[in-house]
């Protein structure tokens, strides 16, 4: 495996784990994806040093570059590729509920922690609504 | 015979297609989803009692030969994983049909949940790891779009994190295979159980290890099972039951099957698993006892069982694996079974806020009955089947000298009733919200259609017949944990001919 497409993984998993730690799910978005490129590289590097095409009748057949990890890559692209549309259809949704781009709190669970003795007066968006309450007199 | 093999797969893949042509026609959907799946639960019976008689059944899909093509292989624990999953989505499939919501709702429904079941059935049925990739992106993609389905504010905050985490799981997957195929050059199971010894033991540990992340992601282990409780509370209870049911399972299936197929002895990571179900246990039950909601405890309470089954595989005993079969099995039903009660309890009671529910007892007896068998059973009073399946643990445990674990897993039982006895008696008990109380304006009770009585009345026989055949139930389990222990014989009914 080249040193070039090591650091190249590298780079592509360090910066996509910097933005998927982001507050703004755009960002988000954009590290997911770029996480999935460097697992992509790394897949393709799994096949060892390049060659000429796995072609039958092209060449000697130890010249041929592996063509089994290229037919993983290309599954693990579709997957990723499916899964991050779905994820901005997620998002342009969260955008059209909210007008915000930012990644939620887990409301239902910060009530929890903070009001052990105290009972919530409804499910779901009461318990946003009493949080958001509690926060202004605050 | 072999020809069963492909079935579950392929059968809810066309009926996933045709439900799409027949979008506007609700009732043809639902004809084509019920008839798919009876037969999928036919085919894996009889799938089941060929593979106990007469051991492995392995095909080649589309014929093409190794090392090029795909194998599928189905071996004890595979044929009644496939038998229990399909059983549960038949079941739930009935109680969504009556629950209407969602299901009338969206056209989207059926097809969706025939690609669940095919990738399912995908996953417990593949020999060859990539697949089990592709099998398991079947299953998320088509949980993504069941959890969200009804775009409400809570549901989408949930469902962006439940993807963001599932498509980082896979990222890690990829890696796997990755870094698997660049040390060996295969991605069959079979040919990678017998290059891996050849492997050198740091590397070999490091494969065990990520493998492990990634499945224990899934399956909800110590410390990545945060997104279960986040995620699986905001879909509907027909939803949430079978992602309990199954989409765990399928996790801890794999953890099982690369564990004890791919690695040798000194590669398979008994202690780590050990430390990690305890702290699964524990974690779990605690997160249960403080939630409020019926549905994020008994989402809680996944994890923490989920903890009993990776006990059962991190002794490597042929007892412990048999009590996890067996724990698994056991499970899978008894979880359905609960959440399909609590969405009745949820229906007749109209909130899912223990604080706020109450006397059912009088007021819906019925519910009761239906609550009280799987919670006695998943508590693990004697005779039903849990008892059966922690007594089989706990003796495993005590024969390979794991105290610690035992303790654990004995005190983490007495906290599961615990739960369930929190739940009896604040839904059941006491007296029922009087009018006065801000909980009984907010309440919207609905009927409960037939339907869904008749399919949670049906899993819960289901449980109660667990008890009664326990005892073949656990000898086919050490059968199953026998053919699990025993990589060898999987690696010669693929690669070679049969023994």
């Amino acid at each position: 495996m080249s040193v070039l497409l090591a650091f190249l993984a590298a780079f592509l998993f360090g910066t996509g784990t910097y933005l998927l730690l982001q507050r703004r799910l755009s960002r988000v978005i954009v590290g997911l994806g770029l996480i999935g490129h460097g697992a992509n590289v790394l897949l393709v590097t799994s096949g060892g040093a390049g060659g000429i095409s796995p072609i039958i009748g092209k060449g000697d057949p130890n010249d041929f570059s592996d063509p089994l990890p290229q037919a993983l890559v290309l599954t693990s692209i579709v997957i990723t590729f499916g899964v991050t549309a779905f994820l901005l259809a997620l998002g342009f949704r969260s955008w059209r509920l909210t007008h915000d781009d930012v990644v939620e709190d887990d409301l239902e669970d910060r009530y929890v922690a903070t009001h052990m003795e105290d009972r919530p007066v409804g499910e779901g968006e009461d318990a946003e609504r009493a949080l958001a309450e509690e926060e202004d007199r605050a | 015979m072999n020809a069963l093999i492909p079935l579950p797969v392929i059968l809810p893949l066309v009926a996933a297609a045709l439900c799409i042509v027949f979008a506007r026609l609700r009732i043809v959907q639902r004809v084509i989803t019920l008839t798919v799946l009876a037969v999928d639960v036919t085919a894996n019976c009889i799938l089941l009692a060929r593979v106990d008689d007469d051991g492995i059944a392995v095909t080649q899909a589309g014929g093409v030969r190794l090392p090029v093509g795909i194998t599928l292989v189905v071996d004890r624990f595979a044929a009644i994983m496939l038998v229990v999953s399909s059983l549960m989505l038949f079941a739930v499939l009935i109680y969504a049909i009556g629950q209407g919501d969602v299901e009338r709702r969206y056209a989207a429904f059926h097809p969706v949940y025939m690609v669940l079941a095919a990738g399912v059935s995908a996953s417990f049925v593949t020999g060859d790891l990539f697949n089990l990739f592709v099998a398991f992106e079947m299953m998320l993609m088509a949980s993504y779009v069941l959890l969200t389905l009804g775009g409400r504010p809570d549901q989408v905050r949930s469902g962006m994190s439940y993807v963001v985490i599932s498509l980082v799981a896979s990222t890690f997957f990829i890696v796997a295979l990755a870094m698997i195929y660049g040390a060996t050059g295969t991605v069959n199971m079979a040919e990678l159980a017998e290059r891996m010894p050849e492997v050198s033991p740091g590397v070999r540990t490091g494969f065990s290890l990520l493998l492990i992340g990634v499945f224990g992601i899934k399956a909800g282990l110590f410390p990545l099972f945060f997104w279960l409780p986040d995620s699986y509370p905001t879909a509907p209870f027909a939803i949430t039951a079978v992602f309990a049911g199954l989409l765990t399972k399928v996790g801890v299936y794999a953890i099982i099957r690369t564990q004890t197929l791919l690695f040798p002895i000194d590669a398979r990571q008994g202690t780590l698993l050990l430390v990690a179900a305890g702290l699964t246990m524990v974690v779990g039950v605690f997160g249960a006892l403080s939630q409020d909601d019926i549905k994020r405890m008994l989402s809680f309470h996944i994890v923490s069982h989920i903890g009993y089954m990776i006990m059962g595989l991190a002794l490597f005993t042929l007892a412990g694996v048999a009590g996890a079969v067996f724990y698994t099995v056991h499970h899978i039903v008894v979880k359905t079974a609960l959440f399909l009660v609590a969405g009745l309890v949820e229906r007749r009671g109209g909130t899912g806020r223990l604080s706020h529910l109450g006397g059912m007892m009088h007021t819906a007896p019925m519910i009761a009955l239906l609550f009280a068998l799987p919670a006695l059973s998943i508590a693990g009073l004697p005779p039903f089947s849990g008892f059966v399946g922690k007594f089989a643990l706990v003796d495993a445990g005590i024969a390979a000298h794991q105290w610690g674990i035992v303790v654990v897993s004995l005190a983490v039982s007495l906290l599961t009733m615990y739960v369930m006895v929190r739940i009896w008696s604040d839904v059941f008990w006491g007296a029922a919200p009087d009018d006065g109380t801000p909980a009984a304006t907010l309440a919207t009770t609905r009927s409960i259609a037939p339907l869904m009585w008749v399919s949670t009345a049906v899993v819960v026989l289901f449980t109660v017949g667990l008890m009664i055949f326990a005892g073949p139930l656990y000898d086919f389990s050490e059968r199953a944990a026998a053919d699990l222990l025993d990589p060898a014989y999987y690696v010669s009914a693929v690669v070679g001919g049969r023994p």
